[in-house]
């Protein structure tokens, strides 16, 4: 087996106090001088349990079960035995600390190999010599040492062991991952216990000595400052312990000005915002209209596009010569994040010194955020990274904690602050929004050899908004011989930001939608269609790029669904399959749904099939399947009623009875496979999501001949 | 005034009009029960008040009365709580965990009152609780794992 460490790492050891081993990882071979408990991985004491340090936040994903498990894997530790200790933020020590892009698995998995190999090879040696026997003799079974009848817990030899020079994390010896014990077996979530009977502290669960409870009035319409606020008679309310206005910064995403009120409840300061009046400057967001945006979105077709983003072959040409064309516009809206635990901070700011409780997915940049904000050394703030109520990437950015630090600061005294769930939907950063006015030419064999692609989204100064914007390597470019891609930026003021599966999430239902109608066009079946497609098994771009595509991988997963759901079978009238398949964050992913549509125009998901490759190995099954299955209901979300509007500058939308979500009665059979082929192991957090959307579409199209371009869907569409 | 939380009387100094959600959070430090939306749509508040499930965010104190109010931290005082918390456990039923105090004293009253649900009285007695995480899948295997336990 190949491994590649795409860093230099090396490992250190040192003593636990009461005599024990720490094992940490750095990327400077002096590591070990500034070492010791704070940034170790793996701490064996002498006696008592081992413990293994759990370094990224945790969302749901299950990342402080998963990761633990591959160095208690290699470590051969008692899995049911150790403790598993969640880390502060500490780039420098544990490296990407970051729920985000799915990318935790692939990032750490072979150094937490290395790691837990390395300690058990490190106890080894120094049992061989406390025992005088040859190494070739031990075994290890569940954090005891073996030799013969003799048998030793680790910690008898870590205080040796700690003496001992760390091993090359690259040498070192791991398992044939077909003696895995623990890796590839369910494993429930270390901290479920704690869940189910009321003890897991989330962030909004901090409490600090002193805290006052915030609230954080800001303008719905973005980037309008307080020109002036009723604050006397916010203040007279009960429970109230001031209120001031916080003045914005004039950095775009920069902190967003408005009212602050400080009371001894939450519910006392959410009581004191009923009564709060402010005048509000005008904000340069004050434009900002889907109904201007859906006209400007349909002027725009025909029209060439401002940006190139990407071209090969000869489209027109290609067009001119095809024997069938199709032409089609795929739309879609802004989606709101909807954590179900609402945005929440808690700060104590000490001269300069910040500590900060955070449920983040991404600490960092907020570590630098804070740090330019309150201007403090980055180095003097503390983040406690809080086990996260949801995250589906809102908490990738860090603007609360920006907030909970300046208010804090400005308060004199800690603060929790907390958003209400209106606060969550107008302020969030959305999902963009956006249109693709589309053309494909068909041979006379109907195979695609065409693809042009008006893409319409959003941003400022004519560059897309962030997770605006299309790569020119996406889907279907290198498999459509001419292929054009152009884009055309409109207007945005409001924050945007990373949702699951970002780009794809709406590009999988844009592809794999247009695919559809193309095979229909063709008079070729849908999975025959996306076969000849994908073609041959190769690699299309890069294969150091993680936009390389794998045509093969694809081609099993979507056999493999198709498989499962018996693609082809005959169905009840108005039932239909649907299928589709996307590639994204190295992950891929086919499904195939049955659908049936009633007279009236009601969609009912019956089952849905995946099939997903992320590589040779499923670390653990149970997080695993839970992400899959919730990937595939929350992208059904995104079919109904989810979707965020603007009327003169604002959101439209305020709470869940107006952006409703799946419940108990309409959560659907999900079967799940994974195909293990023998690449690099990534991530599962996103690439489930995509091909879900535009598998219903293709299944109610199946059911009943209307094709589907606009998400969410229009089921009025559909009556008989 | 006083409440009956969790079998034990405790005397809380709130407003009349303060939801119990904030009293049990904010006032006496039991954390478990969870703020979701503030407007009774999520669930991720519900608490017990005489074995009925009922949304702490809708719930003035002045209403409580002399009713017994069970949080998730005295769950385990149930068999069924205890029953549902396992399965809950060896399921693997959260994933951010955030809705599930709701979803659990939701599915102890369930069972209490219908000890072996069918689908329907499941979908019934739970499509008040949200899951953004959607868990719903293993929700409703684990209700099924504690009926039969």
């Amino acid at each position: 087996m190949t491994v590649s460490i795409s860093r230099r790492n090396f490992l250190f050891a040192s003593a636990a106090v009461g005599g024990g081993l720490y094992l940490g990882l750095s990327p400077e071979p002096a590591g070990a001088a500034e070492a010791g408990q704070l940034n170790a991985w793996v701490v064996i004491p002498a006696t008592g349990r081992i413990r293994i340090m759990a370094s990224n936040p945790e969302v749901g994903q299950g990342i402080r079960t998963s990761l633990p498990m591959v160095i208690a894997e290699e470590l051969d530790a008692d899995w049911g035995a150790v403790e598993i200790v969640p880390t502060i933020a500490d780039a420098k020590a544990y490296g990407r600390q970051v729920a985000g892009g799915s990318q935790a698995m692939p990032t750490h998995y072979e150094n937490m190999r290395r790691i837990g190999a390395a300690a058990r090879a490190m106890i080894l040696d120094a049992a061989a010599a406390a025992w005088g026997v040859p190494l070739a003799e031990l075994k290890t079974d569940r954090g005891q040492v073996i030799h013969g009848q003799r048998r030793a817990p680790y910690g008898q030899f870590a205080a040796a062991a700690s003496a001992l020079p760390a091993p090359d994390p690259a040498r070192v010896a791991v398992k044939d991952p077909k003696d895995f014990r623990l890796i590839g077996s369910f494993q429930p979530g270390v901290n479920n216990r704690a869940i189910v009977s009321g003890r897991q502290d989330y962030g909004i669960d901090a409490v600090v000595p002193g805290m006052i409870h915030a609230a954080f009035h800001k303008s719905g319409v973005q980037r309008a400052t307080v020109k002036s606020a009723n604050l006397d008679a916010v203040k007279a309310m009960p429970g109230v312990r001031d209120a001031f206005i916080v003045p914005a910064s004039d950095e775009y995403e920069g902190l967003l000005g408005g009212v602050a009120i400080l009371a001894d409840t939450t519910w006392h300061a959410a009581r004191a915002r009923n009564a709060l009046q402010v005048e509000w400057n005008d904000s340069p967001a004050a434009f900002q209209s889907s109904a201007a945006w859906a006209s400007q979105a349909t002027q725009a077709k025909g029209k060439p596009p401002a940006l190139a983003v990407h071209a090969a072959g000869d489209v027109p040409a290609a067009m001119a010569g095809a024997a069938k064309r199709l032409a089609a516009t795929y739309e879609y809206p802004f989606i709101p994040h909807l954590p179900l635990e609402p945005i929440n901070c808690t700060a104590r700011v000490t001269g300069d010194r910040v500590e900060i409780w955070a449920p983040t997915q991404n600490p960092e940049p907020g570590r630098a955020a804070v740090a330019k904000t309150l201007g403090v050394p980055p180095e003097n703030i503390t983040i406690h990274m809080m086990r996260v109520g949801g995250g589906f990437g809102r908490r990738l950015q860090n603007d609360y904690m920006v907030e909970a630090a300046q208010i804090a600061r400005m308060a004199g005294r800690p603060v929790k602050l907390t958003w209400t769930r209106e606060d969550d939907v107008t302020q969030d950063f959305l999902r963009p929004g956006g249109w693709h006015h589309l053309e494909a030419g068909l041979d006379a064999a109907g195979r695609c050899i065409a693809w042009d692609n008006h893409f319409i989204s959003f941003g400022r100064d004519g560059k897309f908004a962030r997770a605006a914007g299309i790569a020119p390597s996406d889907f279907p470019a290198g498999m459509v011989d001419h292929f054009r891609l152009g884009a055309t930026v409109l207007p945005l003021i409001h924050t945007t930001g990373f949702l699951r599966a970002p780009g794809n999430n709406a590009f999988g239902f844009v592809t794999q939608g247009f695919i559809d109608e193309l095979a229909h066009a063709a008079g070729k079946d849908p999975l025959v269609f996306r076969r000849e497609l994908l073609g041959a098994a190769r690699i299309i771009g890069d294969p150091s790029s993680r936009g390389s595509y794998n045509t093969g991988r694809m081609r099993a997963v979507l056999d493999k669904a198709a498989a499962m759901a018996g693609w082809g079978r005959k169905l009840a009238p108005r039932t239909g399959l649907g299928i589709a398949f996307h590639f994204s964050h190295l992950g891929y992913f086919a499904n195939v749904i049955e659908a049936s549509v009633a007279r009236d125009g009601t969609v009912k998901v019956h089952h849905v099939w995946v099939a997903g490759d992320v590589g040779r190995q499923i670390v653990n099954p149970a997080g695993a399947i839970n992400q899959v299955q919730g990937s595939v209901l929350d992208a059904l979300n995104a079919c109904r009623n989810h979707a965020v509007t603007f009327a003169d500058g604002a959101i439209e939308q305020r709470n869940f009875g107006d952006l409703p979500l799946l419940r108990m009665d309409e959560a659907v059979p999900i079967d799940v496979a994974f195909l293990t082929p023998d690449y690099a192991v990534t991530g599962l957090g996103e690439p489930a999501y995509p091909a879900v959307a535009p598998a219903l579409a293709n299944a109610i199209f199946a059911a009943t001949g209307v094709r589907l371009r606009k998400l969410p869907f229009d089921f009025s569409a559909l009556k008989a | 005034m006083k409440l009956n939380i969790n079998g034990k009387l405790v005397e809380v100094a709130a407003d009349p009009d303060m939801p119990l959600l904030w009293a049990l959070r904010d006032l006496l430090g039991l954390t478990g029960t969870k703020f979701g939306c503030g407007a009774g749509f999520c669930g991720a508040c519900t608490v017990q008040l005489d074995g009925e499930p009922v949304r702490g965010c809708q719930t003035p104190v002045s209403a409580v009365g002399t009713a017994r109010i069970t949080t998730i931290e005295g769950l385990s005082a149930s068999a069924w709580g205890r029953k549902l918390q396992d399965a809950w456990v060896a399921l693997d039923v959260p994933q951010c965990g955030y809705c599930q105090a709701g979803q659990l004293l939701a599915a102890e009253a369930l069972l209490r009152a219908t000890p072996k649900p069918t689908d329907a009285d499941i979908d019934a007695a739970m499509s008040g609780n949200l899951c953004r995480c959607a868990t719903y899948t293993r929700i409703r295997a684990a209700i099924k794992q504690a009926a039969a336990a």
